[in-house]
């Protein structure tokens, strides 16, 4: 659906996007995961044919960017970091302008503009002025907009940012309910998002792509060991330490500070020892009459993977040019 | 057309749920009032007096009444014209609906289009409060219809011109007010251009002054049509129209 070779954008000065290539199969969700001025707005900017391309090659549903601007157009739905609303207009007349910009036929407009309204829980706001909405419905909207004419491919920057929890919630809802019917690139730098709602990731960071996998993989690629945080209740703090540190696969133990009688503990196993890790632990403090409350793997998230990787992309590459940061 | 017509219409609905409309409306109908108040009576006045002396045939209204007051009518104009061109590209670019069209299927002229023929409908409303008062001169008078209708023409081609000046400017410019102030700074300029020729008689001043939009309103003031300044206007309006969908081109390569 999406195909990018070679991208490069140069802006006076800086460059912007080097030389990236990726493709976005059909019905695809994927999750553009980078720092801000990373490259994700530019990159999403030539893909929407707002911005042309430097050097390289991109085409949305087939069409080129360069040579066939209306066609891609018409295949995109697009939701830039700020909402492009007009706050004068009502919910539904903008809505309905947008419909008529992206040549919907006349008479569906009026029945789509109901279905976009539901979809997006816009329904009670729908004769209110945009101006006088908050943000999230703002960005609602905004999302209602890039899907009015049911476009095949979506582009999303930052669909959550300035939301509140709750919002942000409803968004990805809103995102994982579209997932069905469109190819969606949506661009955050929100971790759990891109876990919560895609099915690949790409990160990218200084212009450049530093991984393109699925999220599975991408988790498989973490740490070989792994270090778990746990909670224990009516022991001795020593003598937890130190029926801890026995157990097989543990590498070191580090107390944390312990509150209302709970015992808190970091422990990190031995390489290699990662599956059977907890349920030793479990196991040794269950069965010596102490109270388990708590027990989880930190780490090993997305979020450390990703700032594993630009870490180390950044350090090899302490010297290369600065990102995006004039790009607006 | 379609396109062209949905974002005109978009910017007319735009200008009258703001204040815009009804501010430069009701400015241009005072100052318009005014002016129309201080012909009419300085009309009546020097009829009057030629009366009493006994001399002269009959005053003509077109000539002492309508015909200056469309020279003021266009002067204020070029004052007030900034005022509904500043916002039209500034405004989306400073809040980013810019993005909206550009990613739209819908070609850069359609958008230059729609935007100009929307301030100009706009324009066209603020002319409606000189025909207001010119009504009364036919309620309570005899003119010559023929050169109120030039004379509005003129106003129109002469307002479309500096629209489209306008327009291009304020692709320009993200701010609203730097737009207004450099098309207002132009529109004082085009103006005055047609001094130079009153006291240099060369060549040079001749085409200077030849660009001035005001020299090619007065015959339309007194009810010719020329060809030469209708062609000046047309050819004046596509300039800026052309200009307007380069720079919008541009943004995209320069950004």
């Amino acid at each position: 659906m999406i195909k990018v070779e070679g991208l490069t954008k140069r802006y006076a000065r800086n460059v912007a996007v080097k030389n990236i290539s990726f493709e976005v199969g059909k019905g695809e969700i994927v999750g553009f995961l980078g720092k801000n001025g990373a490259g994700k707005t530019t990159t999403m900017r030539v893909l929407t044919c707002f911005l042309p391309p430097t050097a390289g090659k991109a085409s949305v549903a087939g069409f080129d960017v360069l040579e066939q601007p209306l066609d891609v157009k018409r295949n995109i739905g697009y939701l830039p970091e700020t909402p492009p609303v007009y706050p004068e207009m009502e919910v539904a007349e903008y809505l309905e302008f947008v419909a008529k910009l992206k040549n919907m036929p006349k008479g569906d407009i009026a029945k789509r503009i109901d279905e976009v309204c539901e979809r997006a829980a816009l329904g009670d706001v729908k004769h209110k002025i945009i101006g006088k909405l908050s943000k999230g419905y703002r960005q609602r909207v905004g999302i209602a907009q890039a899907i009015i004419h049911n476009p095949p491919v979506l582009i999303l920057d930052e669909p959550t940012s300035g939301l509140d929890p709750e919002q942000q919630l409803h968004v990805r809802e809103l995102v994982a309910s579209l997932s069905g019917d469109h190819t969606i690139i949506l661009s955050t730098h929100i971790l759990s998002e891109v876990e919560a709602s895609c099915s690949n990731v790409i990160i990218i960071n200084n212009g450049e792509i530093i991984a393109s996998d699925s999220v599975a993989n991408l988790h498989k690629r973490g740490k070989s060991t792994e270090t778990v945080s746990i909670e224990v209740a009516g022991g001795d703090a020593v003598a937890v330490r130190q029926r801890l540190e026995e157990v097989r696969g543990v590498a070191r133990v580090l107390s944390r500070d312990a509150r209302e009688g709970l015992l808190a503990f970091e422990v990190e196993g031995l390489e290699g020892e990662k599956d059977m890790l907890r349920p030793d632990l479990a196991r040794a403090i269950v069965q010596s009459g102490w109270n388990l409350t708590e027990l989880k793997t930190i780490g090993d998230s997305l979020e450390e993977i990703f700032l594993d990787l630009t870490r180390a992309e950044s350090g090899a590459k302490a010297t290369t040019t600065e990102g995006e940061s004039a790009a607006q | 057309m379609r396109n062209i017509l949905t974002i005109c219409s978009k910017e007319i609905k735009s200008y009258f749920v703001s204040p815009i409309a009804y501010l430069l409306m009701g400015l241009f109908g005072l100052i318009f009032g005014y002016f129309f108040y201080s012909a009419s009576a300085y009309f009546v006045m020097a009829g009057m007096r030629a009366q009493m002396q006994g001399g002269g045939g009959p005053m003509s209204v077109n000539e002492y009444v309508i015909a200056p007051l469309f020279g003021n009518a266009s002067v204020v104009g070029l004052f007030l014209i900034p005022l509904i061109s500043m916002r039209l590209f500034a405004e989306e670019k400073r809040s980013g609906t810019i993005e909206l069209l550009m990613t739209s299927p819908i070609k850069d002229w359609e958008i230059v289009l729609g935007k100009w023929m929307g301030a100009v409908f706009m324009y066209m409303c603020v002319l409606l409060m000189a025909a207001a008062n010119v009504a009364l001169l036919f309620i309570w008078g005899n003119p010559d219809w023929r050169p109120v209708l030039t004379g509005f023409l003129g106003l129109l081609l002469q307002g479309a011109t500096v629209l489209s000046i306008g327009t291009f400017i304020s692709t320009l410019t993200k701010n609203q007010i730097i737009a207004g102030a450099a098309t207002f700074s132009i529109c004082l300029l085009l103006w005055v251009l047609s001094w130079v020729s009153s006291y240099n008689e060369a060549g040079w001043a001749q085409v200077i002054a030849y660009c001035s939009i005001l020299t090619h309103f007065e015959p339309f003031s007194k009810g010719i049509i020329d060809t030469k300044d209708v062609v000046f206007y047309l050819s004046a309006i596509f300039l800026g129209l052309f200009l307007t969908t380069r720079s919008l081109e541009s943004m995209r390569w320069r950004a």
